[in-house]
């Protein structure tokens, strides 16, 4: 009965034979392998991105005026709506880091090398749409966070010379972040870049099975444009195993443990937001994006001001330039890491950049702590024995709000240096100018302070001098007083 | 060649260039709808606001005015709330600063006891009349056009103000990197 169905949909639909093909098309033995999981897992996720979004759009309100409250819903009142959001965002999560993860492996196993150029060129349009739709579902987050970050990115649309105003409203869809900026987010996450991705990944897949998988590198086996069909069918010849069920097991194991991680994330840490509500007039708020653009963030906090424009509007041309071509410009030659060590570095300085800056991202060394001058007290060594004056001085600091940027005994802004051992590397009249008119990155407190709350606050600086260090000394100024021998 | 096949091959040109043309006619007004908003001239966007009157505020502070933007869809909720720094600084001399930072668009808050404007996302900081402090803004906070009319406080706005969306043509009073960029 069953086979005979079998036979009447495919005296039809006529798939059997192509995917019992697809499906047993032989793999080199040594490319079923543990490092070759990654691809299927990404998919895998994004199968399960796909479902949890399409549940989600149950119930989301795709609107300014009530995004955040149908989120809210969703964490609160519908049953396990919580869930299905802590899925769909911690999926996310991982989707970018396998994604990430994937890219590296096929970078550090040349399998980016003839004939698989296009395959890896459709493979960085697939990051760059996965980061796209990253950055748009954080959009859809419609709370505080949603709402600068749309800012973050209309101030740096707006840096693009002579478009930037029509540019900025194109992408808010607008004059201001609103109703019709949420809305045209909701079509790019939910058709535009879903529709691209699916497409690009059914490529990409059909790519890997009409070229076979990238063997296992060996040191020394250069790939040829003109031999390496033939070299790789002998491999298939010789070793070649049917990828169901011989490759495909580690897969499915695979895939099964990242979902069972994705479960095991989304129930014990729960939903990501939302935060505060998307309404611009609430300000104490520190705005932040999402994991993975936290680097950018920090990255943006450390470019010199005239340096920022063209770096922002350069650097990625260069970046996706480079990715774009690296198999044409390296399509033959060496695959294994191990004779590869400009790669090796490469992946290895990459990853360390990106966790540095994603690591400060989550401290945000370069902001002023807002509300650090009213919470953080000075430390009450620092009052002992100090002159009336001298505790002024602590007076002055705390309330014209010095600590937001500087700290005392490790507590307060890490924007400015610590204070703890200032008169130790500063003399009077260095810390009175310092103070009066800034520079550095320290703005110019002359306008802010009178004479007596500078000289109050001068003093109690003056004691900070740190255990066992001795006053600093203007060199200079032993050097034009005769009378004193230094 | 068969003429029957040079007649088909001419047919399908004919074809491909007919629905070429049917492909443009209809191209042409989604190209217009998308672009739309690109295409509206930023300042058509912006019209005179209310702030309050101007006894509200008092001489020498700066505090913080929340508006309904001018242009906002009935859907828009809290986004279209809008809020901006008025500073008097004295009798009928204001200045309005938008609450966007010169640098990526964060709110800045005012600090009145450092007389300072500090942003929360890079930390740029401003000084009480909107100039560039220090900290990652190429220039000094936006302000808005404004006079007053009667007894309120009127600005012009309806554009979130960046570097490109400027609601004013008056730049503010010290540019420390102008000396640089010149």
């Amino acid at each position: 009965m069953k086979s005979k169905l079998k036979q009447w949909m495919d005296y039809r639909l006529g798939l059997a034979k192509p995917i019992i093909e697809a499906a047993e098309h032989p793999i080199p033995a040594s490319s079923a392998s543990w490092w070759y999981v990654f691809g299927s897992a990404a998919i895998v996720l994004l199968g399960l991105q796909v479902i949890t979004g399409i549940l989600l759009a149950l119930v989301y309100v795709p609107s300014a005026s009530e995004a955040w409250n149908s989120l809210q819903f969703l964490n609160h009142d519908i049953t396990l709506g919580w869930f299905l959001r802590a899925l769909h965002g911690w999926g996310s999560n991982f989707m970018i880091a396998i994604v990430l993860i994937h890219m590296a492996q096929v970078f550090l196993f040349g399998a980016y090398k003839f004939p698989r150029e296009l395959t890896w060129i459709v493979g960085v349009f697939l990051l760059l749409l996965t980061l796209g739709m990253a950055f748009t579902g954080q959009v859809l987050r419609f709370d505080q966070d949603a709402y600068w970050g749309l800012g973050i990115g209309a101030s740096i649309t707006s840096r693009v010379p002579a478009f930037g105003a029509p540019l900025v409203h194109a992408l808010l869809g607008g004059p201001i972040i609103g109703g019709a900026t949420l809305s045209r987010f909701f079509t790019l996450h939910v058709f535009v870049i879903p529709g691209i991705l699916l497409g690009s990944v059914g490529l990409h897949v059909w790519m890997v099975l009409r070229l076979g998988i990238n063997e296992w590198p060996m040191p020394g086996r250069l790939v040829r444009k003109s031999t390496y069909e033939r070299e790789y069918q002998d491999l298939i010849a010789k070793t070649g195993v049917p990828f169901v069920p011989d490759g495909v097991w580690k897969d499915a194991i695979f895939a099964a443990a990242i979902v069972l991680a994705v479960i095991a994330c989304a129930f014990f840490f729960g939903p990501f937001g939302p935060t505060g509500q998307p309404d611009p007039t609430i300000i104490q708020t520190a705005p932040k994006p999402d994991f993975a653009f936290l680097w950018i963030y920090a990255v943006l906090a450390f470019l010199p001001p005239s340096l920022e424009t063209p770096f922002l509007l350069i650097a990625p041309i260069v970046i996706i330039g480079s990715l774009l071509l690296l198999p044409l410009i390296a399509g033959e030659g060496e695959k294994h890491w191990s004779r590869r060590p400009v790669a090796v570095l490469m992946v290895a300085l990459i990853a360390v950049t990106l966790g540095v800056f994603t690591r400060l991202g989550t401290y945000t060394p370069w902001s002023p702590v807002m509300d650090a001058w009213t919470s953080d007290p000075v430390p009450l060594e620092y009052l002992h024995n100090r002159t009336p004056l001298e505790r002024q001085g602590a007076l002055v600091l705390q309330g014209k709000q010095c600590r937001d940027c500087h700290s005392l005994s490790g507590i307060g802004g890490l924007r400015g240096p610590a204070l703890d051992s200032i008169a130790a590397r500063m003399t009077e009249d260095q810390i009175t100018r310092q103070v009066l008119q800034g520079g550095g990155n320290m703005p110019s407190y002359g306008n802010a302070l009178s004479p007596s709350e500078t000289t109050a606050l001068v003093h109690f600086l003056l004691t900070l001098r740190g255990p066992g260090l001795t006053p600093a000394v203007d060199a200079s100024r032993t050097l034009t007083s005769p009378g004193k021998p230094h | 060649m068969n003429p029957a096949n040079s007649r088909r091959k001419f047919l399908f040109k004919v074809a491909l260039l007919i629905d070429g043309a049917v492909g443009a006619v209809l191209a042409a007004p989604i190209v217009g709808y998308l672009l739309g908003p690109s295409l509206k001239k930023g300042s058509s966007y912006n019209s005179w606001v209310s702030l309050g009157a101007v006894n509200d505020f008092p001489e020498g502070e700066t505090r913080l005015v929340d508006y309904r933007n001018p242009v906002t869809a009935p859907w828009d909720g809290q986004t279209g709330n809008v809020a901006c720094w008025v500073r008097r600084v004295s009798g009928e001399q204001f200045q309005i600063f938008a609450i966007n930072c010169a640098h990526l668009g964060c709110p800045v808050r005012w600090f009145a006891q450092s007389k300072l404007f500090l942003c929360p996302c890079h930390g740029g900081a401003y000084y009480a009349d909107g100039s560039r402090a220090s900290g990652p803004p190429l220039r000094g906070l936006f302000e808005y056009k404004h006079k007053i009319s009667g007894e309120q406080l009127m600005i012009s706005a309806g554009e979130m103000p960046t570097l490109a969306t400027e609601a004013c043509v008056k730049n503010p009073l010290i540019q420390l990197e102008r000396t640089k960029r010149s």
